[in-house]
């Protein structure tokens, strides 16, 4: 472990330089500020050579003697000391807890330091990209979110954990996926799949699909959580596996696989390490209802905000290849969405006996 | 007379006719038939105009004469024919003998609504103002700084004596009768000159109602100077004759007077306090008046109050002129040029009017097709209407403003600052305007705050309490408005006057008050208006609303946009102050905050950070370096520092 605690001391430094730069600034009789790099759609841009979307150079000041701005100047520091008291401490701890160390109330006034969870994740995530550390390395984590299974074992915390063995919940992964923590062992499986529920991923699990395709069966429960998808880049990267990605047939569905391959505008200083360019979109996709011969009443229509929202992806760099171009028309043409559930109309192990071994074998996948 | 009563043709004007023989027996030397023709019906056969009834007066008679005789017209046209029958009612014989000549003295016991003492409260006002007016009229002639005493003991419930004393210049005992017992005699009526009375009624007319409400005689006291004896008269009015009617003059020993006047009525009154009382009276004339100094002693055993003098020098002497060309009435221009001694047109316009030079003379003879060398009594009617055409196509300058005193800004300042306690004050006064001929100057005082919004809490607490009227400075409540003409308070008849007009029309939205459609503005405010004019033109005797002729309206209005502009800075700052007090009292608490975490992750010692952030945070607040009191101190340091802003603006304290 000592690395980490080079590692804890390195970022203990970061912070302390952080503080030493606003005494410093006070003491000149000077307005302190800090500087953070701007998290905005203004800020980041798509790098074509890599294929991922990275933060721009762009920063704003954030000045304690400004009105806008004196509060969550205030937690910002709030926020470092904590985390420097964390890794002094060698623990870690969720973000919610961090929220709930940090908050109290301001003096003799009705006003907290923070009011709700949605105020301090921002100021974490400020604080990552200021002193550039990832909240990893602030010793901190958000709860779990997915879950896999499949042909390989991992060792989380020293503990082997063979993901063949799961029963019907699967392994959950945590947020925190850095090697120090996670490790790989045993690899059998030649490709990842990720779907996009929790639903499916139980039938393909009930179905043993993983087993009988030895592949790596993960779930994100909705959007992909950062612990996930650095999970799944090491997949892709260490032990060169495939991801496919499985979602509904619609624009936040096709959002969920955008942020996959490139990465968000929130997260855009993380996708250098965990994007995954290569990421395969399996489906759904709106060729299927004809391809599967997909009865007309398990499609929704799609309503304005979708239209919306697929009208402005047609516009991203990144889906500007024909074949997207082609998909995305063909659903705004269409008017309906589908979810992957869809697919149990055509009997309820269809999606594990066919569906996606029959795409996986035909290569039928957008990249 | 039959014959003329027998031709048909000409039967609607045969009352007519009829009156004006009839009239024409009664005083034949009258020269005017015309105006005599309407007075007949007017006053089914008893009124007269009186032979020296001045303008104002006579107007007032005539117009009502005209509707009066228009309705007989009317009516005598319609009852012909029956008047035609068998019987006639009157002869002009008959009717001859009840024609005679009314006294204006009598006409006021009649109309005593159009002096002002209309009811009990309103007469005890007003017989005090008129009794002061009438002294700091005096004083201020003779240059000697007023020093007045006003008394009013209770008698009964319904029965009070006013007297009303003064260290003016005293009054011969030969005019005392004259002034005090007759209506319409005095020394302002007929000069073009700034003062408070006007007409020669006011004092006469409160004496004349002690008389009629008690019986008691009007007891005045004067004397002239040292070593003269004083005069004491008691008088009681002849409302018939118009006169006074002496009952006692005696010389008598006045102590400690060396000149002045004293004048004691007794009068049917109740005494009120609060919105249009003496008090409030009072409390205005010395806020008007601030070279005067005022003892009030009020009835009911309530302590005795001084109104002390905020400035001794006296308002500098107003100079009498002549009428200005422009708004000379045709009656009036004709009346001028009859009487002229000047043997030309030119020189007639040159010696009888203003700011009239020998080219503007010639122009305007020109403008109207007349020779300049014309004799002026010769005109014709048709002539003198050319002239009168004539005069508002040439360019004159505006009438001298020597004539009119205002108060002026800086006493304005300090008359307003001496009788309200307010945080902010402002005054401005406009430069000389004119109104069919006169020149005036209109003059706004505005004082914002301090106890004036302590006053409408207090109002606010005992919620509903009748206490609440006379404050009038919660922030939810109207502006207090004050309105002047020529030093004296105006109180009764506010929706009627001028300056209420002009106040409502302003936009005090821009100003920073919140104000309801067409009323007052609402806030812890006194507004002041003045109006100094050698003419006010009230809209009636009782001299309480002025009339609304639009220059009056607009020199208000810009006045007022002035101060209110003022206040807006003022109002801003107090905001800016506010906020900035709100955005220290942030940056204290997150300070506090960071020093902590500051500590934490440095190791620095949090004391001296502290410090070194609370002075940051009161540079960057706006607050200057030695007002470090804290919060709480904020809103005096505001106070502080709003007077200066004011000063900003030329204002000095």
């Amino acid at each position: 472990m000592a690395k980490q605690d080079a590692r804890a001391e390195k970022t203990i430094q970061k912070l302390r330089a952080m503080g030493l730069e606003t005494v410093r600034e006070v003491g000149a009789g000077k307005n302190p500020s800090i500087e953070i790099p701007l998290r905005a759609l203004s800020n980041v841009n798509f790098n074509e050579r890599k294929q991922i979307i990275e933060l721009g150079t762009a920063k704003q000041e954030r000045f304690l003697f400004k009105v806008g701005m004196a509060r969550k100047f205030m937690q910002t520091f709030l926020v470092a000391s904590a985390c420097k008291d964390l890794l002094e401490a060698g623990k870690t701890t969720s973000i919610r807890d961090l929220y709930y160390i940090t908050k109290h109330t301001l003096g003799s006034s009705r006003a907290n330091t923070f009011e709700e969870q949605d105020e301090s994740d921002p100021i974490i995530e400020d604080l990552e990209v200021t002193i550039d550390s990832l909240r990893e390395e602030l010793n901190l984590h958000a709860s779990n979110k997915g879950a896999a299974v499949g042909d390989i074992t991992v060792v989380d915390s020293g503990d082997t954990i063979d993901l063949r063995h799961m029963g019907s919940g699967g392994w959950s992964v945590p947020s925190i996926c850095e090697p120090n923590v996670i490790q790989f062992k045993n690899n059998k499986a030649k490709y990842v799949l990720l779907v996009e529920k929790d639903a499916v991923w139980r039938r393909l699990n009930e179905d043993k699909f993983w087993l009988k395709h030895h592949c790596i069966l993960v779930h994100g429960g909705g959007m992909v959580a950062r612990g996930l998808r650095r999970f799944l880049y090491r997949l892709h990267n260490e032990l060169e596996l495939p991801v496919y990605v499985v979602v509904d047939n619609d624009p936040w569905g096709l959002y969920i696989y955008s942020v996959v391959k490139q990465g968000s505008i929130n997260l855009a200083y993380e996708s250098v390490r965990m994007a995954i360019p290569k990421a395969r979109f399996l489906g759904l996709s709106s060729f299927d209802r004809e391809q599967f011969e997909l009865p007309p009443n398990v499609t929704i229509k799609l309503n304005d905000q979708d239209k919306r929202r697929a009208e402005q992806m047609l516009k991203y760099p990144w889906f500007e290849k024909k074949q997207w171009q082609k998909e995305i028309q063909h659903l705004l043409k269409s008017g309906v969405k589908l979810e992957l559930e869809a697919l149990s109309a055509k009997g309820i192990s269809f999606i594990s006996d066919r569906y996606l071994s029959q795409k996986i074998e035909a290569k039928q996948f957008l990249v | 007379m039959k014959k003329s009563a027998s031709k048909s043709a000409s039967q609607t004007e045969l009352p007519l006719g009829r009156a004006a023989r009839a009239a024409d027996k009664k005083s034949p030397a009258r020269g005017k038939p015309k105006l005599k023709l309407v007075k007949r019906p007017a006053g089914a056969g008893d009124k007269e105009p009186a032979p020296a009834l001045p303008l104002k007066v006579a107007a007032a008679g005539s117009t009502a004469g005209t509707t009066a005789a228009a309705e007989a017209i009317a009516s005598g046209a319609m009852a012909l024919p029956e008047a035609a029958g068998p019987r006639r009612r009157a002869t002009a014989e008959t009717l001859a003998t009840k024609q005679r000549e009314i006294s204006v003295a009598e006409f006021f016991t009649k109309n005593r609504h159009l002096l002002g003492f209309d009811n009990p409260a309103k007469a005890l006002l007003t017989t005090v103002k008129e009794a002061v007016d009438n002294s700091l009229d005096a004083c201020e002639e003779a240059g000697i700084l007023p020093e007045l005493l006003v008394e009013i003991t209770e008698i009964n419930q319904e029965r009070f004596r006013v007297a009303v004393q003064d260290n003016g210049p005293g009054i011969v005992a030969k005019q005392v009768p004259n002034i005090f017992g007759k209506l319409l005699y005095g020394s302002k009526f007929h000069r073009l000159r700034q003062s408070r009375g006007q007409q020669g009624i006011g004092i006469s007319a409160a004496g004349m109602y002690g008389l009629l409400t008690t019986g008691k005689p009007v007891v005045i006291t004067s004397r002239t100077g040292k070593g003269r004896p004083a005069h004491h008269f008691e008088l009681i009015i002849d409302t018939k004759k118009n006169r006074a009617e002496v009952i006692v003059d005696t010389e008598v020993e006045w102590e400690g007077v060396d000149h002045g006047t004293r004048v004691e009525i007794e009068l049917a009154a109740t005494y009120k306090t609060g919105r249009r009382s003496l008090d409030e009276y009072l409390s205005q004339t010395a806020i008007a008046n601030p070279h005067a100094r005022v003892f009030y002693q009020p009835p009911k055993g309530r302590p005795q109050q001084m109104f002390e003098r905020a400035s001794s020098e006296l308002p500098p002497e107003p100079k009498e002129i002549k009428p200005h060309p422009h708004g000379v009435e045709l009656g009036a221009l004709i009346e001028t040029l009859k009487s002229t001694k000047a043997r030309w047109l030119s020189s007639a316009l040159q010696e009888e009017f203003s700011r009239v030079s020998l080219a503007v003379a010639q122009q305007i003879c020109e403008a109207a097709g007349l020779d300049p060398h014309e004799k002026p009594q010769r005109l014709s009617t048709g002539d003198v209407e050319k002239l009168h055409r004539a005069i508002p196509t040439v360019k004159i300058l505006a009438p001298p403003a020597s004539c009119v005193v205002p108060i002026g800004e800086t006493l304005v300042h300090a008359g307003l600052a001496k009788e309200i306690k307010a945080d902010f004050v402002v005054s401005c006064t406009r430069p000389p305007a004119v109104y069919r001929g006169n020149p005036f100057v209109i003059e706004v005082g505005l004082a914002y705050g301090g106890e004036l919004i302590q006053g409408g809490e207090a109002a606010d607490d005992d919620d509903g309490a009748a206490a609440g009227g006379d404050d009038g400075g919660a922030a939810d409540q109207p502006i207090r408005l004050l309105r002047l003409a020529n030093r004296v308070p105006l109180l009764y008849q506010q929706s009627a006057c001028a300056i209420f007009g002009a106040v409502t029309e302003t936009r005090w939205k821009n100003y920073g008050l919140t104000q309801p459609r067409g009323s007052l503005p609402l806030g812890p405010m006194v507004l002041m208006v003045h109006m100094a004019s050698v003419w006010v033109p009230f809209t009636s005797e009782s001299k309480e609303a002025i009339a609304h002729y639009p220059q009056i309206i607009k020199e208000v209005k810009l006045a007022l946009a002035e101060c209110g502009r003022r206040l807006a800075t003022h109002l801003r700052s107090l905001e800016n102050r506010r906020h900035e007090a709100k955005r220290r009292s942030i940056f204290e608490l997150y300070c506090g905050e960071l020093v902590e975490s500051l500590h934490s992750l440095t190791g620095r010692e949090k004391k001296k950070l502290k410090q070194q952030l609370l002075d940051l945070a009161k540079k960057h607040t706006g607050f200057d370096e030695d007002e470090d009191e804290g919060v709480d101190d904020a809103v005096a340091a505001a106070d502080t520092a709003g007077r200066g802003g004011a000063g900003d603006d030329g204002e000095e304290d």
